[in-house]
Formats: C-alpha cells, structure tokens, sequence
C-alpha cells in the first residue's frame, strides 16, 4: 500500500539556516523573559506522522552487510513437532522433544520456525518481576505477540542490525519438565532453562524458568503463552538481550 | 595538580579523546561534578512509608533515601560511623523503625541520628559521646525536591536545586503536567543497564538527530514494514509500532528537529513523534485534563514539543511518555543506567498502557533500539582509547546555531550544538567555575 508522506508543520521549527554569524549573548534579559522564549519555542514543531518512513533512511547511504553476521545453522531441526509417533511417546515425552526442538531453533537462529511455533494468538513474555501474573499492561523485559515478534525477526536479519555484527551464539539447555496440568486442549509444562550467550570473546550466562502453555495440535503442540523468568531478570544487564531467551 | 589541562582538552568545535579516557579525568569528574552537583535520588513515591529506602550511588558515595517517622524523605550515607559498614544491604526496602548495623548493633533513627549503642558504658571517659555528631549516620549536605523527585548534593556550596535545574526543570513540569492531578507515581521496576563506555556518549547521543536512522536503521524499517502490514488490514496500526520505525526516519525529517541547548548543559531535543492520536481514549484524557485545568492549560501542556529533556551530565527525561533514565558513571569506561517509568496520576488505565510499550520496547534490557546504541559506544570508546586520532570532531553546523540569553537554539536538528553546549558547561566544572 502506497502511503502518501506528510509531514505537519505547526510552525517553523528553526530559522532558515543563513550565513549569518551568531548572534552573540546578550546581556541576560529577566530570567522570566528568558522562560518565555524557551516556551514559545516549544510550541511549535515537527512531527513525524505515522506510515510515513518509507522515505531513504540515513543508513541507505552505507552499503549494507559489510559485515556480515553468523549464519544460521546448516542443520535445520525437524519441521514436523510430532515426532516421535503419537502412539509410541507419552505426553512427557512429546512435551520433552518440543521444548528441546525450541531450544535448537533459537540456537540454530531459525527465527521464522521459532515464531511459527506459536498460535496465531500466542505471546512470548519475559515479566520484569516474578510476581507479576498479566502480560498486558505491565512492564516487562519481553512482551511480544506475533506481530511483534515478526519486528524483532527483521530487525536481526536486517543487513545493517550493527549489534548483530560481532560474533554471537546461544546455547540452551533445558530441564527440570514439570508437567503442571492437563486439559482436552491444552498442556501447562514449567521447566528450567540454562542459556549461555557467546558475544564477541565472552560469555553470559542466563537461568531461569519456562512456564509453557501448549495447545495441543495433532501430536504436537503450538505455544498459546511462553512466560519466561529470569532468575537475574533484575540485576543488572551487561549490554542487553537481542533476541527471545 | 591535574596534570592535564582541561583548558586544553576542549576547542570550541573539537575535543580531545582524553575527555572520555583518562582515569584522571575521570577522578576529577567525580570530585567538581558528581560529588558537587545536584544528583537525582529517586522519586517521592519511592519511599511511601516511614522506613522505606532506597540505595543509591552519588559519584563513589553509597546513599540511602529513606522517608522518615516524621514523612520527611532524607538522604543519608549508607554507613555505619562507627566502623564504617553498609546500612542497607539490598537496593530497596524498608528497615523498620531504625537502622540497625550488622556489625556491632549500633542503632539510628530514621533520621540518622544515633539511637542506641550496646553496652554503651564501654565508652566512659572516652571522647566519644552521644552528643557527639560523628555518632549519627552522615546526612547529604543538601537535600531538596521538586514536583516529587528528589535530589541530594553532597556539598554545602553550589546553586540551589531550582537554579541548577534552570530550564531543564520543564522535565518534570511536562511530566506532571500530563497528569490531571498535576502528580505521578513510580512503577517499582528499575531497569539497569552497563555501557562499557564513557558516561559522555549517553548523553550526547540522547540529543543526536543524525544517528537514528543510521544506527536504529534494522527497527526501524523492521517495525515499518509491520505498522504498514496491520495498517493494510485493520486500517491503523497501534502507536508503538511507530514508536519503533520513526527511528527510520530519512535524515532530512530529522534536520528539521530542534534542540535547544541551556548554559549548564542541559538541552532539549523537540518532538517529532506524534503523541496525539484521536482516538477515543485520547479523548477521555483529554476531557479530564480539561476539566482539571481548563482547555487553554490542557491546550498548552499537552502541545509541548519534547522528545528528551536532558538534565546534565546525567539525566535523561523523556516526560511526554513519564520515563526517565539516570547515569550512575562507575569509571571512564564503566556507566550503569537505571531507568525507571511513572504513572500519571488520575489519567486513564489506556494512557499508561500507551507508555509502557515504549518502556517495554525502548527501554527495556530486551530494547530493539538501546542494543545498538550500547554497540556505538562500546565501538566508540576502544577507538577513542587508541592512538588513531586525539580529536573527536563537533563541527557540524558549528557557528549557525543561534545563541540568545545564553540559551543555544540550533538551527539544524543535525548541528552538533548539544555536544559543542555540554563541552562549554564541561570545561566550567572541571575548572570549578561552574
């Protein structure tokens, strides 16, 4: 869709620039008069409005991928969440297999099969606190639906993500599956977690648990809701997290 | 004596390298300005009750806020006198009635002052009393607030909080302003975030209209290419999808942003995003603005153009959308952020929400934006660290800014007037004339 740019001008917001030399301090007018200018010049402005970036951006000026990232694993993880057969694997073991397929999309940087791991409504939210119980309306590290999810994918894959430069790698364990309950239709698991990022020449560490709940589908599953808790979800963050943990 | 001369170090269009490097400078930093100057606290609602604290740095002092019996907020430092051991050991909380050290007992009031000492006999015909002032925890020299945030200075001399703020203190009067009760409220969640970088890339880069599209350039077109994908289907995309691909703006947008520049440094970098939807929850703000101040005062408070408000050398405001982000600088190439976000007191539960996807998308330690800012500056100290070149260029737009009352106008969105401002208030603290 052709999106027509506009750009409201309330009011000049700068003098044309001139050749014009500074003009220098004058002798401090009445702190009130002072006052007064900066709030005048606060009334007027540019603003941006929205569906209108389609604009040349400043980096279109710099040829992309220069440098280029790691790439995704040459071994893809199975598409199909069924495996093992229905039949032959009990719910622990389908719920098993699914997280450990999780975690090797994250690692292998298969962004697009993680995101396809979800429901059409489904949410992956890493809350701030461990108290906390709604993922809307709440300040957390995460709080992404699909769509949000599809922003964040972009980002990283876009040629000129310049945080995704440096060498970068993830390597998850999980375990500690705790099948929290089971209805017709859904599946709770909690599980812990163990992520190790590599950035450049070092390593973080990251812990904690996932509290999954999995629609069932066929024999497999989709994420409806992947809360994450950091257990040093508060302390500080040496840089930051660039992708779903 | 310094043996560097800061005088030396700053040209009105350039600077050198050692400002953001050296460890001296740094010491030096910590002792004229840090250790000086107004430095935020925290916010009033922070420490509801009698007994609440909140720990933090001023410079290299270890602080505690704590709201007193008599609901006086104070800031203390965060030791015992008697041998010198920390008071508070988690980063908030509340101590109950009096602070109690975990070494010998010694006991204070909510208020510093000494409340009990054991076996207190031990101290007979010594020179140590109970009337004697060194007994009692330490109080910052000055403690002042301002529309619920509070600040300390840790020296008796200096400007008076209103006077150091100046102009800045639009910061908290947009943000409060933007609550029909003219109040906010803390939400408890303080994200902190290290840069291994020089405190002086944060704050330069706050109001650095040349670096979005470059640097957030990925999210931004990322988020355009999902805003223009709802919008397609649903006919308008929520605002925070915005949020995100107005960073993709093209440069020459972004020259038309103004920033103005104060004689200590702070600065302003005027809106260009749109905060004003009409939609209907808009409305019903907007209808309780009015009715708490009249529709010229709602007209005025809600027209303000500001993106951030930059209190310096430390403090970013971003008062349209009640975030702030504070610099704890831990060492030359060492800086922690905490950053924090508010309530408007009596606005509706939707306005809130509208914020927070910025504090849940911008600012948050999984930020789509910060993550390549943080990556510049680290990029940006090693090279200011190497021998590659002593001078870090300011020239853009270098005598076209328009200078009035002392306050600097730019009259580019590009015009590296912010840093050319911070270096001339710099230089006047390090030389201690500020």
């Amino acid at each position: 869709m052709a999106t027509k740019k506009k750009v409201a001008v309330t009011k000049p917001a700068a003098k044309k620039a001139s050749t014009k030399k500074t003009v220098p301090t004058k002798a401090a007018a009445t702190p009130r008069a002072a006052a007064k200018r900066v709030e005048r010049a606060l009334l007027g402005g540019v603003t941006l409005l929205a569906s209108e970036t389609q604009g040349r951006t400043g980096a279109q000026a710099i040829a992309p991928d220069h440098s280029p990232r790691a790439k995704p694993a040459a071994v893809r993880a199975p598409r199909s969440v069924s495996a093992p057969a229905k039949s032959a694997a009990g719910l622990k073991e389908r719920v098993e297999q699914f997280l450990f397929r999780q975690s090797e999309l994250l690692d292998n940087k298969h962004w697009q099969d993680y995101i396809d791991l979800f429901t059409e409504d489904g949410v992956y939210w890493m809350p701030a606190l461990p108290e906390q119980t709604e993922w809307e309306g709440t300040a957390s590290i995460f709080a992404e639906d699909k769509m949000l999810m599809q922003v964040r994918m972009g980002r990283v894959t876009h040629p000129n993500a310049w945080s995704q430069a440096p060498m970068w790698a993830t390597n998850h364990l999980v375990g500690n599956i705790v099948i929290e309950k089971e209805t017709a239709k859904e599946v709770v698991v909690r599980s812990r977690f163990h992520m190790m990022e590599l950035r450049r020449d070092s390593v973080r560490h990251f812990g904690g648990t996932y509290r999954h709940t999995l629609v069932k589908k066929g024999s497999g599953f989709r994420i409806r809701l992947q809360r994450v808790d950091l257990f040093n979800g508060q302390a500080a963050y040496d840089y930051v997290l660039q992708i779903w943990v | 004596m310094p043996s560097i001369d800061i005088a030396k170090l700053v040209e009105p269009d350039r600077v050198h390298r050692l400002a953001y490097t050296s460890q001296e400078i740094f010491d030096i930093e910590v002792e004229n300005i840090f250790e000086k100057i107004w430095v935020y606290c925290g916010h009033e609602s922070q420490v509801k009750n009698p007994g609440d604290y909140h720990t933090l740095q001023i410079g290299r002092q270890p602080m505690v806020m704590v709201r007193g019996k008599d609901r006086q907020v104070r800031v203390l430092y965060n030791r015992c006198p008697h041998r010198g051991v920390e008071l508070c050991g988690n980063q908030r909380g509340n101590t109950g009635s009096n602070f109690v050290c975990s070494y010998h007992a010694w006991s204070f009031h909510l208020d510093g002052k000494l409340e009990a000492i054991p076996l207190m006999k031990g101290y007979d015909g010594t020179r140590l009393t109970r009337d004697n002032p060194d007994c009692d925890m330490k109080s910052a020299a000055r403690v002042d607030s301002y529309r619920g945030f509070v600040f300390a200075s840790l020296s008796n001399e200096g400007p008076t909080l209103s006077e150091f703020l100046g102009e800045a203190r639009i910061a908290f009067d947009d943000m409060c302003d933007r609550s029909p009760a003219g109040e906010v409220e803390v939400v408890p969640v303080c994200h902190r975030v290290i840069q291994h970088s020089n405190w002086k890339f944060f704050m330069e880069n706050q109001l650095d209209a040349l670096h979005p599209s470059v640097t957030h350039q990925s999210t931004g077109v990322a988020a355009g290419v999902i805003e223009k994908e709802i919008a397609a289907k649903t006919g308008h995309a929520p605002l925070h999808y915005h949020y995100l691909s107005a960073f993709a703006t093209p440069f020459d947008k972004w020259d038309t942003v103004q920033t103005i520049n104060f004689p200590r440094g702070h600065g302003i970098l005027k809106a260009y995003m749109g905060l004003r939807p009409q939609d209907p929850d808009t409305k019903a703000y907007e209808r309780l603005m009015e009715k708490a101040y009249g529709k010229e005062k709602m007209e005025e408070y809600l027209s303000r153009s500001i993106h951030h408000v930059l209190v310096y050398p430390y403090l970013s405001v971003q008062s349209p959308l009640q975030q702030l982000r504070c610099l704890r600088p831990l060492g030359p190439n060492k800086t922690l952020s905490e950053i924090w976000h508010f309530r408007l007191k009596g606005a509706p539960e939707a306005i809130y929400r509208r914020s927070l996807w910025y504090f849940n998308l911008v600012n948050s330690p999984a930020t789509m934006i910060n993550a390549d800012d943080l990556e510049n500056w680290t990029k940006g100290q090693w090279g200011l660290e190497s021998k590659g070149g002593d001078w870090v260029s300011f020239h853009r737009d270098y005598g076209r800014d328009t200078i009035e009352n002392g306050v600097t106008y730019s009259n580019k969105g590009t015009s590296e007037a912010v840093m050319r401002s911070q270096f001339q208030a710099w230089t006047k603290y390090m030389q201690g004339s500020l």
